[in-house]
């Protein structure tokens, strides 16, 4: 019969934080990325119809290490404008126009898209994930599930 | 290639004897069971009952007929067979989480335990005590080691462990042993040093980051010891070579993540896992390069017969595709995910055999015949 029965603040305490074993991962010096440039050399392509160029070029410097999370909003964002622009026939030419990493990096885009579903983003992401599964296989899901440091 | 079934559950480990005419196996229980080959037939002809968790590890050693295996019951015991028996010997492995796994060493004077307490443990026979006494590893593993695997030079062990790394250790016991002479991995060798050790940005050997890596299921060194392989939980396979520290030559494969992985040249090496085949790889050296070089299991081509237009729509409507293939399921002789690989004949230099068991209770041995750079494989 312990006295404490009115103020239940003690349950929110995370005896997790206080495990002296508790597994923390290792800390890289991540470069803040400069949005911005990204920014303006995936446009220009973009308004000039020129997609391939645009998709290279957002999916270069990915904000993997930085915890700035309007960084990665921002990323995300870009991509998925590039990604909508594509036409359905030439999504296939666009996935195969990258290399393995470039596919893993595309899935995992694919994958956080997935995560705040828009008007129209699922559908278009699912067609680029059906391309994006035929060229980088179950490895490329597994990836993306077992990356640390997410986009 | 023959499949045989041992049981209907999961194989958790095995280990053959120095002649392969006997295996140990644990059926998923806190037993080991020794079968005994009869021309095509099994016999179980021992069963040893000692652990009381499930049997996680189980290592026969070929010269010296001892069989030691752990389990979750934070144990280990040394079987020796006397006379039709098996006797066990508890080891004290000082540990407060279950084993994972455990391998003798290659002159069979120590053996090695990983376990989820985030160590290895050495164990070697003290003669004045009449005792099996072992020896620590701690820094710097951070999670459960999954995977051990011994050099040739009887000092060195590589690990596998759930903190995403690859490591190669220094197990050195002067009570056992002479000191080494100097290998590709370092020369210094004092008990517990880290002479490797994979780094997250290490793993992948292109452009991209590897971003953390997966747990590291299986560990092989190479025949001569100077090539450590390991295969990890996003889907990928490494190689490390000794003596030029960072070239990490590493595959991102298409297909789910391998569990177990040996060499079988020294330039080739055989993994499976989850997707219940075994897949060849092929190192070059000089380009320090990994590449797929296959499914080792390719199954019979079931003969094309018409498919009638009602069995169309009965496929469309069970399974959405209306594809010819009357396989309901895998194609490939293991059902499930295969656990653990082992050399039969010609050791890891020139393997000519070897064998699988996995979650589906059965066992499969597989031929491979080398012929100069390519690889194939021959039905028995």
């Amino acid at each position: 019969m312990s006295k404490n029965t009115v103020s239940n603040r003690f349950r929110t305490v995370d005896v997790d934080e206080y495990d002296e074993n508790k597994f923390v991962d290792e800390e890289d010096g991540g470069e803040n990325q400069l949005p911005d440039i990204v920014h303006v050399a995936s446009l220009t392509p973009l308004c000039t119809g020129n997609l391939m160029e645009a998709l290279q070029a957002v999916l270069k410097n990915p904000p993997i290490n930085t915890k700035n999370q309007n960084v990665k909003d921002c990323a995300e964002g870009l991509v998925l404008k590039v990604l909508s622009a594509f036409k359905s026939s030439d999504v296939d030419k666009g996935v195969q126009s990258l290399d393995k990493n470039g596919v893993d990096l595309l899935m995992k885009y694919i994958y956080k898209g997935f995560e705040t579903p828009s008007d129209n983003s699922s559908a278009v992401l699912l067609q680029w994930h059906e391309k994006a599964l035929s060229a980088g296989g179950l490895g490329c899901i597994v990836r993306v599930l077992t990356a640390r440091k997410t986009v | 290639m023959a499949y045989h079934s041992f049981l209907l559950e999961p194989i958790s480990c095995h280990s053959w004897n120095k002649d392969r005419t006997q295996i140990a196996l644990c059926p998923n229980n806190h037993d080991v069971h020794i079968y005994k080959k009869d021309g095509t037939k099994w016999t179980k002809i021992h069963e040893l009952k000692e652990h009381n968790g499930q049997v996680t590890g189980i290592d026969w050693a070929p010269e010296s007929n001892r069989i030691v295996t752990c389990g979750t019951d934070r144990n280990a015991y040394v079987w020796s067979l006397k006379g039709e028996v098996w006797k066990p010997t508890l080891v004290i492995l000082r540990i407060n989480r279950a084993a994972r796994c455990v391998s003798w060493s290659p002159k069979e004077n120590k053996f090695a335990v990983g376990s989820g307490s985030r160590l290895i443990s050495i164990c070697y026979f003290e003669q004045e005590n009449d005792w099996w006494v072992c020896k620590h590893i701690k820094k710097p593993i951070r999670s459960t080691v999954l995977s051990l695997d011994w050099h040739p030079n009887n000092v060195l062990l590589a690990a596998g462990s759930c903190d995403f790394k690859c490591r190669v250790f220094s197990a050195y016991i002067k009570e056992v042993e002479e000191k080494p002479g100097p290998t590709v991995w370092g020369s210094k060798m004092p008990f517990g040093e880290v002479l490797f050790e994979s780094g997250p940005s290490g793993v992948s050997g292109g452009a991209g980051e590897g971003a953390g890596g997966g747990w590291v299921h299986g560990v092989c060194f190479s025949h001569s010891g100077n090539r450590l392989a390991w295969t990890s939980h996003d889907s990928t396979v490494a190689i490390a070579e000794g003596g030029k520290t960072s070239t990490i030559s590493s595959l991102s494969s298409e297909t789910l993540p391998l569990l177990c992985v040996s060499f079988i040249t020294e330039n080739s090496l055989v993994a499976a896992g989850h997707d219940c085949y075994p897949v060849l790889f092929v190192y070059d050296g000089t380009k320090g390069s990994v590449t797929f070089g296959g499914k080792l299991d390719v199954p019979k081509q079931t003969s094309q017969r018409g498919i009638s237009a009602r069995e169309r729509f009965q496929n469309l409507d069970r399974r959405a595709t209306s594809s010819e293939t009357t396989e309901q399921g895998l194609e490939s002789l293991h059902k499930n995910s295969i656990s653990q690989i082992s050399v039969l004949e010609g050791g890891k230099s020139k393997c000519s055999t070897f064998c699988t068991t996995g979650m589906d209770g059965g066992m499969v041995t597989w031929d491979v015949k080398v012929h100069t750079h390519t690889l194939h494989t021959h039905t028995v």
